[in-house]
């Protein structure tokens, strides 16, 4: 293996450095003994105790997941088929508005979104809980999985439709048994995407929560206002665990579905 | 020429028979995608058991006329009938009509097996062995079943062709489209194949329209061609008539190698006329010309490099001898293409089989030799 020079050694070092240095000290301090944040008293895991005990802490981290599961799901079928009329409906008036709207979430400040969103649910008297924040984060989510998907469909090749048509196929047949399991890894990835936005979505979440129920990062949020808790700490350090996990299933699932993609069509065509 | 075609009984020519009934029925279809018109105002039968051929350079219409024989387009104007039912409201999955696609169109996440079973599987009330029977039987006329179980990118391009050709017949359709199926294959792959298919159309009795714009394809497979240009068909009739009787400049020129000399034209009898294409020369003498000329009339006289005899001295039994001399030759192995310029610097081509070996031809290069062919061989044609 070649060496690195020094230069890149040490570009390399201190640009992880900026970006996992944080996280690794708060890692390693969620294993602290003392209840001071910053003073090593040797290593211990009785704070992931503290935490399982902390109704609390487990009703929001509880709230959080349901919302993530739901909204990625309600947000995977809507951009989904989003996706596909933008792609598949061809020219119809308005349709470059609509794929650019579509797009429009991701690049809009969270702060907007949430704040819009907050002024809906008012208008339409919609007490805010759960189900304001399923809502909300369906909203963003699904731009992210029409994203993904469309970038899917715009390489698939068309004639497949047409041929489970011609051979006796409803259109919704169609795109249940050839299209959609030909795209599969593209909504499946989508999912993800989404159930990780929503795991961590701070801002959004606090415009479209209400006191009954709170999500993790919120929750977060508010007791570091209060001191920093080495449960924070263990808290913190399981929720990068489970984005880690997330990011990289994705990144994975991603890869694979386009090298497998690009072997399956190379070949069959 | 113009004469009905005489039909032995056991010749299949549904055309020629005023009492058969067309399968297909194109009344006068008109398709436009915005100003452009890419179908005009075409009328056309195509019977029972025919394996027809649509032919054109790209861009002509001929994809359009199978994607709305198939149903994915419909027409802008005029009707089409199928087995004497409109098809105006009738979507794909719903006719009896199936298609091969160019890009054959497999499913990749389905084996060979399912994807040849994926039409039957969506018909109403087809029982388990029923559908196992016959995807077998596909398997055996195709001849793969020993790949039933691979998916398609597991198999040759030739056996995914082979795929896309059973998967399309196993619903036993009326009518089997094919779109340039031939299109990815190699030549030699090719010639096999495009016999197979017309075994395997004799074998099913299907009707075939063939998309292409390989003319020897064309020719090789079809009962019958149609020729098209820019929307519109220039001429439908038995592959040896399209090449021996083309009614245009454009298709004698669009089919095969040609001569084509313009000239005047002069009555001389029954069928028989002369063109004058030159001063200062015997005009050509033509018989057996079944259209009507009037005398003075421009006509474009065409005839076929293979119909014309290059020779030293000027045959007795030929009505036709023009002199020129060989400018360049073409060795092909079996035959020699012999460029030869006219007096009246018109370039004529001739081929002539290598009867003899090359090192006994008597004339070569810059020779003056006579060009000869009888008055039947070639076609008048009107400007």
């Amino acid at each position: 293996m070649r060496r690195l020079s020094w230069f890149n050694a040490t570009s390399l070092t201190l640009g992880f450095a900026f970006l996992y240095l944080p996280m690794v000290i708060l890692v390693v301090y969620s294993f602290n003994e003392s209840r001071l944040v910053t003073v090593w008293a040797g290593f211990s895991t009785k704070w992931y105790g503290e935490l399982l005990r902390n109704e609390a802490f487990l009703d929001a981290a509880w709230v959080t997941l349901r919302v993530a599961v739901v909204s990625s799901t309600l947000a995977t079928i809507l951009g989904t088929a989003a996706a596909y009329v933008l792609i598949r409906a061809g020219r119809f008036p308005g349709r470059t508005l609509f794929s650019g709207m579509m797009y429009a979430p991701l690049v809009m400040p969270d702060v907007i979104l949430g704040l819009s969103l907050l002024l809906l649910f008012i208008a339409i008297g919609l007490d805010r809980g759960m189900v304001t924040i399923i809502l909300a984060h369906t909203t963003f989510c699904m731009a992210y999985v029409a994203v993904v998907v469309s970038s899917r469909l715009a390489t698939f090749d068309q004639s497949l439709e047409e041929a489970a048509l011609d051979l006796g196929c409803s259109p919704w047949d169609a795109f249940r048994s050839v299209t959609l399991p030909i795209i599969a890894p593209a909504v499946v990835s989508g999912w993800l995407l989404g159930f990780t936005l929503s795991l961590d979505d701070l801002v959004i979440a606090s415009f479209a929560s209400g006191p009954s129920s709170t999500t993790l990062p919120i929750k977060i949020f508010s007791a570091v206002r209060l001191g920093v808790s080495p449960e924070i700490n263990a808290l913190s350090s399981i929720l990068i665990g489970m984005v880690t996990i997330g990011v990289i299933t994705f990144s994975i699932s991603s890869k694979r579905s386009i090298t497998r993609r690009q072997r399956e069509e190379n070949q069959a065509n | 020429m113009a004469q009905p075609i005489k039909k032995p009984a056991n010749v299949f020519a549904p055309w020629a028979d005023p009492n058969a009934v067309p399968l297909i029925q194109f009344k006068n279809v008109t398709k436009r995608y915005g100003t452009f018109t890419a179908i005009d105002d075409q009328t056309i039968d195509i019977y029972e058991r025919e394996f027809f051929a649509l032919l054109g350079p790209s861009g002509c219409g001929k994809t359009t006329m199978m994607r709305m024989l198939a149903g994915f387009e419909t027409p802008t104007e005029g009707t089409i009938t199928i087995g004497g039912k409109d098809m105006a409201d009738v979507p794909p999955n719903k006719r009896a009509v199936n298609m091969m696609f160019q890009s054959y169109a497999l499913f990749p996440h389905l084996s060979v097996w399912d994807n040849i079973a994926f039409g039957l599987k969506r018909e109403a009330n087809m029982d388990k062995e029923r559908l196992n029977a016959r995807v077998e039987e596909m398997l055996r006329l195709t001849r793969l079943e020993q790949f039933a179980k691979r998916k398609p990118h597991q198999i040759s391009g030739g056996q995914r062709q082979r795929v896309a050709l059973a998967r399309s017949l196993a619903k036993a359709p009326k009518l089997l489209l094919l779109d340039e199926p031939l299109g990815a294959l190699d030549k030699k792959l090719r010639e096999e194949t495009q016999f197979e298919l017309m075994d395997i159309q004799e074998k099913t009795g299907t009707t075939f329209v063939i998309v292409t714009h390989d003319q020897e394809e064309a020719m090789t497979v079809a009962s019958r061609v149609a020729v098209m240009d820019h929307g519109k068909i220039i001429q439908v009739d038995t592959p040896p008539r399209i090449y021996e009787a083309p009614g245009s400049v454009y298709v004698a020129d669009f089919i095969g190698d040609v001569n084509l000399i313009k000239g005047t034209i002069r009555k001389t009898g029954p069928e028989a006329y002369q063109i004058q294409y030159a001063d200062n020369v015997p005009p050509i003498e033509v018989t057996e010309c079944a259209r009507e000329f009037s005398d003075g009339d421009k006509v474009t006289f065409a005839i076929r490099p293979e119909k014309l005899l290059v020779s030293e001295t000027a045959p007795q039994d030929r009505a036709n001898a023009m002199e020129g001399k060989i400018i360049d030759i073409g060795y092909l192995g079996n035959i020699s293409t012999y460029h030869v310029e006219l007096p009246n610097g018109q370039m004529i081509k001739a081929a002539m089989t290598n009867a003899t070996r090359i090192d006994r031809r008597s004339f070569t290069w810059d020779d003056t030799v006579w060009v000869s062919f009888r008055s039947s061989a070639g076609v008048v044609l009107p400007e």
